[in-house]
């Protein structure tokens, strides 16, 4: 397959930035998009280029750093799918592909298609924990019975990655899929019960200070998921964060 | 509880609550349009009791306003704010892949709403007021008899009122068709319950405004 990239190119947070045309030829269609971009690269190098910077790391679909927003969807074109685990196969030979940074005031680029997700890390530390009493008397926490729709459904929840692919698709870079994700994991198990009053308030209150929109439920996030984390867990969010506002 | 206007989640619950009241009046002057296709006596009688019911226009009215108020500068206020988490746009965006047009677009469907409802209120509220309790005509007659149904027949003359009254309900079931469901997320209703609203939604959000139509178009040929 031969095509046309329309890459964008931002030398640093403070550079304006913009899209640059560039062409790759012979591209396998086995090959998934983030070997496309090592392709490109290496003769980006050998022609004495500075190469693309992208995120990636486990490149099995499971990490979330390919922070790349590819023709217009989070991810690519592919469903359940991170932008490793998406093939050239999506797409057909003489293609002109748009490959731009997942774009929100909370994630500012960094490099071309780095974008900087500190603000989800801040928000965790607002409260997507439990405090356990590590001094030796630790109870197993499978020695505590919990039905199984609630362990199904936190187990759900915990599989997010926070790739950000839910801010990037969202019409207002609201952060609402990943931070209900969070709130629901342990609202639903007795464990996380305990601080689920605080840990809702704060991470909702952190969410709103990193500038994040609200949702208006397009349910774009949960479509661009690659994880399939459902709107469900907004709605518990939604009632988590109003049985805390009431209780002060 | 204080202060709760001022999460992203609190402004989003009080969205809905006052879309979901919204949607109840909206019920409410439906059934009360119906009745003058069927009967002027009655619509007249009905018409009457709602424009001089202390409680209808001292208590419900006000509140009515205030929802109204609330609903569309709120919606001014979140689109405000969520423009602004996104400074620099996509250059290509694909939002159809994943969301309706209503969903995405709800403040304009919203802006056109709020333009039929200026008219509205210019066409129906305001003469209403005027003769009520500015000339102080309590009466609700005109030449020995209830003025109600003759004063909405002689609106529905004009083609173009007709015409702008239909495109305005066509944007509101446009409106409804993702808000009304967005409403009960939004207050937190996701669950084995609500799964079956979702064709209730999109029965109300088409046959509701397309009743409104159907009336305002039965008085334009049956003058
Ligand atoms: C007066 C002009 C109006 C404007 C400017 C307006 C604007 C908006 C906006 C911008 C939203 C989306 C808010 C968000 O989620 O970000 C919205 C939601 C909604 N609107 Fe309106 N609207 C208007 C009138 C109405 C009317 C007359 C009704 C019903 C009879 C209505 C029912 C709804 C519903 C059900 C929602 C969904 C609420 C939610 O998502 O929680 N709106 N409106």
């Amino acid at each position: 397959m031969n095509l046309t990239l329309k890459i964008w190119r931002q030398k640093n947070a403070k550079d304006k930035g913009g899209l640059v045309d560039y062409k790759v030829n012979d591209v396998s269609p086995d090959m998934s998009f983030l070997e496309m971009l090592d392709v490109l690269n290496e003769d980006l190098i050998n022609k004495d280029e500075e190469p693309v910077a992208f995120d990636h790391d486990c490149r099995e679909g499971i990490c979330g750093m390919c922070s790349l927003y590819i023709n217009g969807e989070a991810h690519g074109p592919d469903r359940g799918v991170t932008t490793c685990q998406l093939h050239m196969r999506m797409f057909k030979d003489g293609d002109t592909i748009y490959i731009e940074p997942f774009r929100a005031a909370a994630f500012p680029v960094i490099k071309d298609l780095i974008v900087d997700r500190t603000s989800f890390d801040r928000i965790q530390h607002a409260g997507g924990f439990i405090s356990v009493n590590t001094s030796g008397n630790t109870i197993d926490a499978n020695a505590i019975p919990i039905n199984k729709h609630d362990a199904d459904t936190a187990f759900d929840a915990a599989t997010c990655i926070g790739c950000g692919a839910c801010v990037a698709s969202c019409k207002n870079s609201s952060a609402m899929l990943f931070v209900s994700a969070k709130v629901s994991q342990f609202a639903l198990l007795p464990q996380g019960k305990i601080e689920a009053t605080d840990r809702v308030l704060n991470m909702v209150k952190q969410m709103d200070d990193e500038g994040f929109g609200n949702c208006t439920n397009t349910g774009a996030c949960e479509v661009e998921c690659p994880k399939g984390i459902s709107l469900e867990n907004i709605a518990r969010m939604n009632r988590e964060y109003l049985k805390a506002s009431l209780k002060g | 509880m204080s202060g709760i206007l001022n999460s992203s989640i609190g402004r989003k619950f009080a969205m809905a609550l006052s879309a979901l009241f919204l949607m109840i009046f909206l019920l409410q002057h439906f059934a009360i349009n119906l009745m003058s296709v069927f009967s002027a006596d009655t619509f007249n009688e009905v018409s009457h009791f709602m424009g001089t019911n202390w409680l209808i226009q001292f208590v419900m009215q006000p509140i009515l306003m205030f929802g109204v108020l609330f609903h569309f500068i709120m919606g001014f206020v979140l689109e405000i704010r969520n423009r602004k988490a996104r400074h620099i746009s996509y250059a290509k965006n694909n939002g159809a892949a994943n969301s309706t047009w209503m969903s995405r677009n709800m403040i304009y469907s919203g802006l056109f709403i709020l333009i039929f409802l200026i008219i509205h209120f210019l066409d129906f509220w305001f003469p209403e007021i005027n003769t009520k309790y500015i000339i102080g005509d309590m009466s609700g007659m005109h030449d020995g008899e209830f003025r109600y149904f003759h004063e909405l027949q002689e609106k529905f003359v004009p083609i173009w009122r007709v015409a702008l009254y239909c495109i305005g309900f066509v944007f509101l079931a446009l409106h409804l068709l993702h808000g009304f469901n967005s409403a009960f997320q939004s207050v937190g209703a996701n669950n084995k319950y609500t799964k079956g609203l979702k064709g209730f939604g999109k029965a109300y959000a088409i046959l509701i405004p397309l009743g409104f139509i159907v009336i305002a178009l039965f008085h334009h040929f049956n003058h």
